[in-house]
Formats: C-alpha cells, structure tokens, sequence
C-alpha cells in the first residue's frame, strides 16, 4: 500500500514537472498568439533550438556530437533562450510584415528544415540517436528527493515566467501589443511601430519556447529528433493554449497543466490495452485531443479563464476605490 | 544526359505534377475562403488510402481507383466543412487556421486508426520502366501520372473559364463584396470549391502511392512543398499554382543532381528543404509570388 502511494506520488510529481515545462512553452505562445495575434505553428523549431543549444553546451565531451563543453545547467538555459531569440528576430524580420498566414507557413517550414538538420547533421547532433547525458540538476539527491528539487527549479522557473510576462503585459508595452492585436491600422495611426513592438514580442515568446526545450532535455537527460515532433510540441501547445485561455497567463498555465494530465493518464489508460490494440489506441488519443480542439473552439472560445481586458480591470478598480454616490 | 532526364528530369516533372494538384487546391482554397488550409496535405493521405481501399477490394490498377478516391475525399471534405470550418465563416479566418491545422491531425490519426501506422503500397513486385530510344527509360506510372495531371488541369482550366460556377468563383476570389451583391450564391461557390481542392489532393495523394508508397505522415510531409507552390504561383491564382508546382517539384530533384563535380549539389536528406529555401526567397523579394497573386 505504501509503495503504491509512493508511486502514486512519484507520478504526480512527473506529471507537474512537465506539466509546467509545458506551461513554460504555453506562455511563449501566449505571447506570440494571445497577446500580439501571432501565428507561430513552428513551436517545435524553437523548442528544439533550446533543447540543442543546452545540450550541446552542457553535456560532458563527447565524441558522438558537437562539443560537450561541460558547461553549468543554468548557463545552458540562458544560452537556449538566446539562441531561440536569434532564429525567432530572423524569421520575424521576414514574415511579420506579411498576413499571420504567412507566418503559420514559414514557421512550420523553419520546424521542418530544423528536423532535417537534426536528423542529418550527425557530426552536431548524433543524428537521430540523439544526445544523451545531458546533466540534470540535483541528481545526485536519490529518488524521491532529487525529483522534487527539479520540480521545486521547475516552479520556480514557471513563476520567474509569468512575473516576466505578466509585468510586459501590465506595462504600456502591453497595452500597445493588445492595440496591435485588435487594429493594427489603428495603432500605427498612432503612431506606434507595429511590426517593430510584434518583432519584439515575437522573439520574446520565442525565448520561452527554446527554454522550454533546455527544461526538457535536461529533465529527461536526452534529447533526439523524435521530441521535437510537431505533434507533441506544437499541437499540444496549442490546445493547451486555446483550452486554457489564450490571452491570459494564468489560463496558459492552467491549460498546459490540464491538457498534459489528460494526454498523460489516458497515455496510462492505453497501457492496459493488448499491444497490437494499443497502438491504434494511441491514435485515437490524438483523435480526442483534435475533438477538444474543436469543441473549445466552438463552443467556449474564450476558455478555461478568459482574458481580461485592461480597461474592465481598471473600472473595477476605479469602483472599489470610489464608491458611487 | 540521359542519367540527368532519367533520374533527375523526370521525377521531377512526376514530383511537379504532384505538387501542382495540391498547389491549385490551397490557391482556390485561399482565394475564395481567405484561409491557409492546413489540412490540404492529410486530404491528399486519405485520397491515396482510400485508393488503397479500392484496390484492395476491386484488383483494379491505382489509376482506375483514382476516381473513387476523388469522390470520397471530397465527400470528406464537405462534412469537416460543414462542421468544423463553417461555424466560423464571420470569425477571423486564423480561427479556421487553427480548426484546420485541428482537423489534420484528427483526419491523419482516424487514417492510423483504420489502417495501421506501416507503410503499404498499391503493387509488389518490380516494374520495368519501358525504354525509347534504346536508353531513355519511363516508368509506365511515371506515364500515367503526368498524363492524368494534363487531363485533371484540362478539367479544372474548363471548368474555371467556361462554366458558370467557373466564373462565380473566379468572380468571389477576386472580390468576394461584389460577389456577393451581385447575387453570386457564396456557399454553393465555396462547395464547389472543396469538391474541386479535396478531388484533386486525393489524386495526387494516389500518385505518391503510385510512384513511391502509402504511409500516414506523406501528407504532412508535401504540405510545406504545396504551400510553397502555392505562394511562388500566387496565391489565389490557380493557374499560377501549376506553374509553382511544376517549378518547386523540379527544383527539389535537380538540386541533387551533380552540377559541380561528382558529388550531389545538395544532399539528398535535404532535398525537401528546396521548397522551403525557395518560398523564403519568395517572401523576401516578391511576396505577391511569380504571378501577381494577393498580397497580405
């Protein structure tokens, strides 16, 4: 019995660290789609930016793949978001003065021609058997406890996140994204520079997503092709998003959490499937997800918790402070 | 020089023919529904297993099944519409990016559900290519392939400029207001529509299956070439679509062929990165693409 709930507990532990993992990825794309009206449907491509770059410059020598450099895990991260902002100023000067379509294409494609380049470039990546030894922090703790330590890092970094955003938003950069988001027209008649602020929060967001695929790699001490597949990074991202409440950094956190626990158990549930069952089982786990999407999208567009728009927050304020006559 | 039409030219006219049905597909899709498609390449999946459906059943060669196929991806096509895209059809049409980009994963997981994720394909065994001219050798796929494409466009250029249904949705791509004042009936337009984009991305899925083999994830992979066709034509310009597909499709294969020295131009692993490269080049220097299209 007690090993069962020590299990029990080891799983939801798992299942919160990558839950915010994922919420670190969901804020990004708040960024870029909720707050500034991006479509970035490339998340993968970031993400397997970061999760490179901190790989490569953390994991000891190793004659399989460019570097290891040995470097400290925190230097890893900083570097992975970095690196995402580059490609992300990049790929934002060219395609956001173009229709947010534009931007959907040419981001899956920059995902795409990343997986090549992960799959063929083996002298810097290994290729498609990946990189593995990459450090993770506290691992020296034993079981329960070095667990904990990387999910109490975890928190702490999904909080420093949201702080970060969260103080963007509030701020008149903030204020000027949402102009933007809802008439462009509008705000460049006032005098705003619209794709420089949208160039901004597009490698802002960015630089979340590459830390995201850092947080990754180092949780799961590897990092090959198959995760930066667009299914379980994009498409996930999203729905977690749409679910949770795109606009609203507390709805991405709440939807990233949601979406992985239900992805995660139903994972659970297909495993006590015969095999050849299992497999088809697992395609109808993605069936589900795209019917969630669908329903959300219909029916409770505005998600789990809505965006609140500024001026309605103030008024409520205002109200508190100066009771009506 | 015979290698280079052999190995090189050919497959390319063949991989041309391929993008530029899908091409015309998202460029008419975008014209009249304002929306970048993201399902267009999972059509093209489920038009090549539904070809493998009637094969299997009939015995039939793929070309026969192609007409099958056609009909039940556009059928498809109507439903997902009908349900998932029209509710939106007042929404900001990034909404419907999203529904769609939703549906590809929903048709491709149904696909790996109902077949299973291994690769199949239509015929076993080895085909010869037949062989003019002693040394110039065409598969008979190759041969069918290219000639179904110029009947297929043949029907799309007649129906575009001859008929009435033609004219309505060249009319609403170029100015869907004035389309609509003037008594054009939109929703007929925009099922016609999908019936032509849907029937022609099942036939160019059938000829992936026909000149390579049948797995779920063909779809996803020729998605980004088509987009790309789709922008160097222009898009909402379908016959400008034809000219991208045909260019995209031959670029991809020559871009491996030994222009300097012996060694391949570009290694065959990125081979599917021609498109992309072309289409950034494109955004940079003319987004309205070769042919004029639309610029947003």
């Amino acid at each position: 019995m007690e090993q069962m709930m020590f299990g029990i507990m080891m799983y939801l532990v798992a299942l919160l660290t990558i839950g915010g993992i994922y919420a670190v990825i969901a804020l990004g794309l708040n960024m870029h789609w909720g707050v500034s009206g991006l479509f970035n449907a490339g998340i993968a491509g970031f993400f397997a930016i970061g999760a490179y770059t901190s790989a490569i410059l953390t994991t000891p020598t190793s004659i399989k793949h460019l570097g290891g450099f040995d470097l400290p895990v925190w230097l890893g991260m900083l570097a992975s978001m970095i690196a995402a902002g580059i490609v992300a100023y990049a790929v934002g000067r060219i395609c956001l003065r173009l229709r947010s379509d534009y931007l959907a294409i040419a981001t899956i494609g920059i995902a795409e021609i990343f997986r090549l380049v992960l799959k063929n470039e083996s002298w810097m990546t290994n290729g498609t058997r990946g990189i593995a030894n990459v450090p993770k922090p506290f691992e020296d703790l034993g079981t329960p406890w070095s667990q904990l330590a990387f999910l109490a890092v975890v928190i702490v970094i999904v909080a420093a996140v949201y702080v970060v955003v969260e103080r963007a938003l509030n701020a008149p950069w903030g204020r000027v994204m949402r102009a933007i988001r809802e008439n462009d027209d509008a705000a460049e008649a006032a005098g705003k520079d619209v794709v420089r602020f949208r160039l901004e929060a597009f490698v802002f967001g960015a630089m979340f997503m590459g830390l995201g695929g850092a947080m990754t790699a180092h949780s799961f001490k590897f990092i090959g092709p198959e995760a930066t597949e667009p299914l379980l990074t994009t498409f996930l991202v999203w729905v977690m998003l749409i679910i949770g409440g795109s606009g609203n950094n507390r709805g991405a956190i709440l939807g990233a959490i949601i979406v992985w626990a239900i992805w995660s158990m139903t994972q659970i549930l297909t495993g006590f499937l015969p095999p050849d069952l299992a497999v088809r089982a697992a395609t109808l786990r993605v069936f589900l997800v795209g019917l969630l999407l669908q329903v959300v999208l219909q029916r409770f567009s505005r998600g789990l918790i809505p965006e609140k728009s500024p001026t309605a927050a103030a008024a409520t304020i205002s109200q508190k402070v100066t009771p009506a006559p | 020089m015979l290698e280079f039409i052999n190995f090189y030219l050919v497959p390319g006219l063949v991989l041309g023919c391929i993008y530029t049905l899908g091409a015309i597909g998202v460029s008419l899709l975008f014209g009249i529904l304002r929306f970048a498609h993201f399902a267009h390449g999972d059509m093209m999946t489920l038009g090549a297993y539904l070809a493998l459906l009637v094969i299997g059943l009939t015995g039939w060669p793929a070309i026969a099944a192609i007409p099958a196929a056609m009909l039940g991806t556009a059928v498809v096509a109507l439903v997902i519409d009908r349900v998932s895209y029209r509710p939106f059809r007042s929404s900001p049409t990034i909404i419907i990016v999203i529904a769609s980009f939703g549906i590809a994963l929903m048709v491709r997981s149904a696909i790996q559900f109902t077949w299973g994720l291994e690769i199949e394909s239509y015929r076993t065994g080895i085909h010869r290519p037949m062989v003019f001219f002693d040394s110039l050798r065409i598969s008979g796929n190759h041969i069918q392939i290219v000639l179904t494409t110029i009947v297929l466009v043949g029907a799309v250029h007649y129906l575009l400029s001859r008929t009435k249904i033609g004219k309505a949705m060249r009319a609403m791509s170029d100015d869907p207001d004035l389309a609509r004042i003037t008594g054009i009936a939109t929703e007929r337009v925009i099922t016609w529509t999908w019936i032509i984009g849907a029937g022609l991305a099942a036939a160019a899925g059938v000829f992936v299956g026909m000149d390579t083999q049948v797995n779920t994830f063909m779809g996803w992979n020729l998605l980004l070439p088509v987009f790309a066709a789709a922008i160097l034509g222009g898009i909402g310009r379908p016959y400008g679509a034809i000219a991208g597909g045909m260019v995209i499709g031959i670029a991809e294969e020559l871009s491996t062929y030994p222009w300097i020295g012996t060694a391949p131009l570009l290694s065959p692993g990125y081979k599917t990165g021609v498109a992309f490269g072309i289409m950034v080049i494109l955004l940079i220097w003319r987004p309205s693409g070769l042919f004029r299209g639309r610029v947003f």
